[in-house]
């Protein structure tokens, strides 16, 4: 059996035919061949999947390609290339914000849609209030990061490239 | 050409006498705009969505045999294409440099967790419930070992060590510890699952996959299939994490190069994450037993480290538990036991620093215990007892500033500070700690092979099948490469991870960089003794920097001068100052705790390392080795822990959701500090390894920062709510 789906990936169209169970990680990484997109765990423990649909972060191995008809999904791909990278993405690499690459895309995803959660003014666990603007300290970052698994342990380069960018510094 | 060069002697700083200045900087790794675009391909990824796609089914006893396999019904489900029960399916993966295949055999169950079929089917989703369906009768064993004490512990004759009489030095001695320290199961859980991909041409494969030391896994794969190694090419470009744990070919590979073979058509196998902590390797938990005997000042008069262990029968490695202690402290009597228990549990194997990363656990824990007893300082109790030349074999050491570490690390720190009374200092809920370890590792070379082109128009290309699992391999040899042949960064090309190319050392036992980088090195000290012939002169001589020979005071573009490409292929091996000299990286870790009152739960609120280990080849990416080893120790520290059932050994928590990796909230701003030394024993870059020289040590600055701030000593690793909340004083 197979269920046909629509997809809107990084601005364009793509059209599913795929069996039911597939999840949107796995229809993006093996029918479209948009690879960059990781599977860490395939049990939304790990983060590396993560994708940005209709504006928020989410555990893409978690949820069916087949509820996403028409909905919007941006991967990693659809944030920048190796010649024209995001503000974040450069980061990463000037601070050393990973060692292996694998949980990478997963965070910069992350990454790039936790900054519009702190600016529309979302508390985390760790903010001291609840209501208005959330300042961005390390915490902050660490925390809102902290479903983003990094065995090669690059926690400390992964904050200081956010604030980095978010601070829209070079240093 | 081939240039080779055997270790025999000390080397001279060639690299430090280059124009360049591109060595030891810090270098934002090369390949990271692939990386952080997602433009890296990694094993799994490397399919154009043709191929067929394998799933495992495991077996669910500890022991016993497979009677039965459901295979008619499975091979009815949609999709289905293939069940493989061959013969020669691996049980558990290869130890690393094994180079023969390990245990072979789907039908003789050692654990439960083993691979016992591959079902192969159109799509992922179609194999993944044909295997969940596959059905499996077995005739299970009655005296399955699932738990150590289940069996009697095999001794290792050469780890048997007695020097002088510890039991007379212990009864003599002024202070005298005397405990029992236990470390449970860990899993190395690299991001990246182990995945290939195998396709067949006639009778020649190519398998994509996720390996960390690609001239062994070659051979173990064609060893395992039965095929000549000539034949078979691995490929290994990116890798998604290892730790060791894909340093030995694993079930994965075998099964989709069998199963490939069967169909005639390319095959992809993926652990699933449960999978990767049943059947890849486990670090083995241990039982510690430390002593340590001393004079009224603390000067060590006797030490005595022994280790129960467990693995697989059949298995030859078991974890090296005491391997520094033989090299880091002083005192003349030394004892040392090693047993083995033959477990059905998930093989043990290597995992980041096998030997140190546990070992130094219970020996700093130990040597805190005894700081604390003695009245004396703890980072002057290590400064007391460093060894003039090895305690055992009387070898001098290579360079060692392993002194220097303790003390402009605990400077650094703020170490003074610390009231050593513990349970002193308060925050609101928070009882503060300070404590502190020493971190030892040995430094290997290892024998490495690598092809530099110096190209007439100026660039240079190298070639060689190391890896870059996150170490950093692309860059530095990109930078040793560059500063050898006096070439902008930007113009030199590093093709890895390959089986086509030159045979390198891989990537483990932290000898990496200094292996495959010596090749290097070597192929291109050849090229410039080539040029400078060329220009009739003297190699030492030859002024290389930004692309130009600079002779006679002038300067020449390279491209000017090269009518050729110039290729070489360097050779090293070691020799002699392997033997000669006892070669190691030391450090000191410093770490601040804080332990609630009321619920136990410990936060390090900062750590600091500082670490001598000869040339650092690329200070960013050697800091993020170092952060990276230091964070695997807070795990150890306290949460990391592989739980077996009692039952039938299996692992309970066999997902990442269970297994508690520390996660970004888990870990402060950690600082490292590198002491400037060059180590001329060690290779020609005069480097030691630093991977695993940051988790050593590392957990026990932490444990040892918990009693300083509670006064509660845990030393049944790792140091949960549960064991620390017991001890703590009344609120
Ligand atoms: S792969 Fe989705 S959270 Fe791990
Ligand atoms: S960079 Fe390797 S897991 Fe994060």
């Amino acid at each position: 059996m197979s269920l046909h789906t629509t997809l809107w990936i990084n601005g364009e169209t793509y059209a599913l035919d795929a069996d039911p169970r597939t999840t949107l990680l796995d229809a993006i990484r093996d029918h479209f061949n948009l690879t960059g997109s990781k599977k860490g765990c395939d049990h939304g423990q790990c983060g590396a999947c993560t994708m940005i649909v209709n504006g928020r972060r989410i555990n893409s191995c978690l949820t069916l390609a087949c509820m996403h008809d028409g909905d919007e999904i941006t991967t990693i791909e659809g944030l920048g290339q190796p010649g024209a990278m995001s503000a974040l993405q450069e980061a990463f690499v000037r601070h050393d914000g990973f060692q292996c690459g694998y949980c990478t895309p997963g965070q910069v995803c992350s990454a790039t849609a936790m900054l519009e959660e702190v600016s529309q003014g979302w508390p985390s666990h760790v903010s001291e209030d609840l209501e208005g603007p959330a300042p961005l300290s390390e915490a902050e970052i660490s925390e809102r990061m902290s479903g983003n698994l990094c065995r090669c342990s690059a926690y400390p380069g992964i904050v200081n490239a956010i604030r980095d960018a978010a601070e829209g510094g070079t240093t | 050409m081939t240039a080779h060069l055997k270790l025999d002697k000390p080397q001279s700083d060639r690299l430090g006498d280059m124009a360049q200045g591109v060595i030891g900087r810090e270098t934002p790794r090369r390949e990271g705009p692939l990386k952080v675009t997602g433009r890296a391909p990694y094993a799994a990824e490397v399919g154009d969505g043709t191929e067929a796609v394998g799933v495992f089914a495991r077996a669910t006893i500890a022991k016993g045999k497979v009677t039965k396999i459901g295979l008619d019904a499975v091979r009815a489900l949609p999709g289905v294409c293939a069940v493989i029960t061959d013969e020669r399916l691996l049980r558990n993966p290869a130890q690393g440099t094994a180079n023969t295949a390990p245990v072979q055999g789907g039908r003789d169950v050692a654990y439960f967790g083993q691979p016992i079929a591959l079902v192969v089917a159109e799509t992922y989703e179609q194999a993944r419930h044909a295997a969940h369906g596959l059905e499996i009768a077995y005739d299970a064993a009655e005296d399955a070992a699932v738990t150590p004490e289940d069996a009697e512990p095999e001794s290792l004759e050469s780890k048997q060590i007695d020097i002088g009489d510890l039991d007379t030095a212990m009864s003599h001695a002024a202070h005298s510890m005397d405990a029992t320290y236990t470390t449970p199961s860990q899993n190395s859980a690299a991001m990246e699952p182990h995945a290939s991909i195998a396709v067949w041409k006639g009778d020649e494969l190519t398998l994509h996959g996720s390996y960390q030391m690609l001239k062994f896994n070659r051979n173990e794969l064609a060893d395992s299939l039965g095929v000549d190694p000539e034949k078979v090419q691995i490929k290994s470009p990116y890798v998604g994490g290892g730790f060791g744990s894909k340093l030995g070919i694993a079930p994965e590979a075998v099964g989709a190069a069998l199963a490939a073979k069967e169909l005639g058509r390319a095959v992809r196998v993926v652990l699933t994450r449960p999978q990767v902590f049943e059947a890849t390797m486990r670090r083995s938990e241990t039982r510690q037993r430390v002593r340590l005997a001393a004079d009224a000042d603390g000067k060590l008069t006797g030490i005595g480290h022994s280790a129960w262990v467990s693995n697989l029968v059949g298995e030859a490695f078991s974890e090296p538990v005491a391997q520094a202690t033989h090299f880091t402290y002083g005192g003349a009597n030394r004892s040392y036991r090693h047993l083995i228990h033959r477990v059905n549990r998930t093989c043990a194997g290597s995992m980041r620093a096998p030997g140190e990363a546990v070992g130094m656990l219970a020996l700093e824990n130990a040597m805190d215990e005894l700081a604390h007893a003695a009245g004396v300082d703890p980072v002057e109790l290590r400064l007391k007892n460093i060894p003039d030349r090895h305690p055992e074999d009387d070898k001098p050491y290579s360079s060692r500033r392993f002194a220097d570490c303790l003390t402009e690390g605990a400077r650094a720190f703020g170490w003074h500070k610390r009231n050593p009374t513990p349970g002193q200092t308060r925050d609101g809920e928070w009882l503060i700690g300070l404590g502190m370890a020493s971190a030892a590792r040995g430094n290997i070379l290892s024998e490495s092979h690598a092809r530099v082109t110096l190209h007439s128009d100026g660039t240079a290309t190298v070639e060689t099948d190391m890896t870059d699992i996150g170490t950093g391999t692309y860059t530095i040899l990109g930078q040793i490469t560059a500063e050898m042949l006096g070439l902008p960064l930007d113009r030199v090309n590093v093709a890895l991870g390959d089986t086509a190319f030159p045979p390198a050392s891989g990537s483990g036992g932290s000898w990496g960089a200094g292996s495959s980088g010596s090749a290097v090195f070597v192929a291109c000290q050849n090229i410039r003794a080539a040029l400078a012939e060329k220009l009739g002169m003297e190699e030492d001589q030859l002024t290389l920097t930004e692309g130009s020979v600079i002779r006679n005071n002038t300067r020449e573009p390279l491209s000017a001068v090269l009518d050729d490409d110039l290729t070489v292929e360097g050779h090293i091996e070691p020799g002699d100052t392997s033997e000669e000299v006892q070669q190691a990286a030391f450090g000191a870790h410093f770490a601040e705790v804080a332990v609630s009152a009321v619920t136990g739960e410990t936060r390090v609120r900062r750590m600091l390392g500082c670490f001598a280990a000869g040339r650092i080849l690329n200070e960013q990416t050697a800091r993020s080795q170092c952060h990276g080893g230091m964070i695997f120790g807070i795990g150890a520290a306290l949460t990391e822990e592989l739980v077996h059932d009692p039952r039938d050994g299996h692992i309970v928590n066999h997902n990442l959701a269970e297994y508690h990796v520390p996660v970004n909230l888990d870990i402060p701003q950690l600082e490292v500090m590198f002491l400037e030394e060059r180590d001329a024993h060690a290779n020609p870059l005069q480097s030691k390894g630093i991977g695993e020289l940051g988790i050593s040590g590392a957990g026990a600055a932490v444990t040892n920062a918990i009693f300083n701030a509670t006064g509660v000593r845990v030393r049944d690793y790792p140091a949960t709510l549960d064991k620390v909340l017991p001890g703590l004083p009344d609120i």
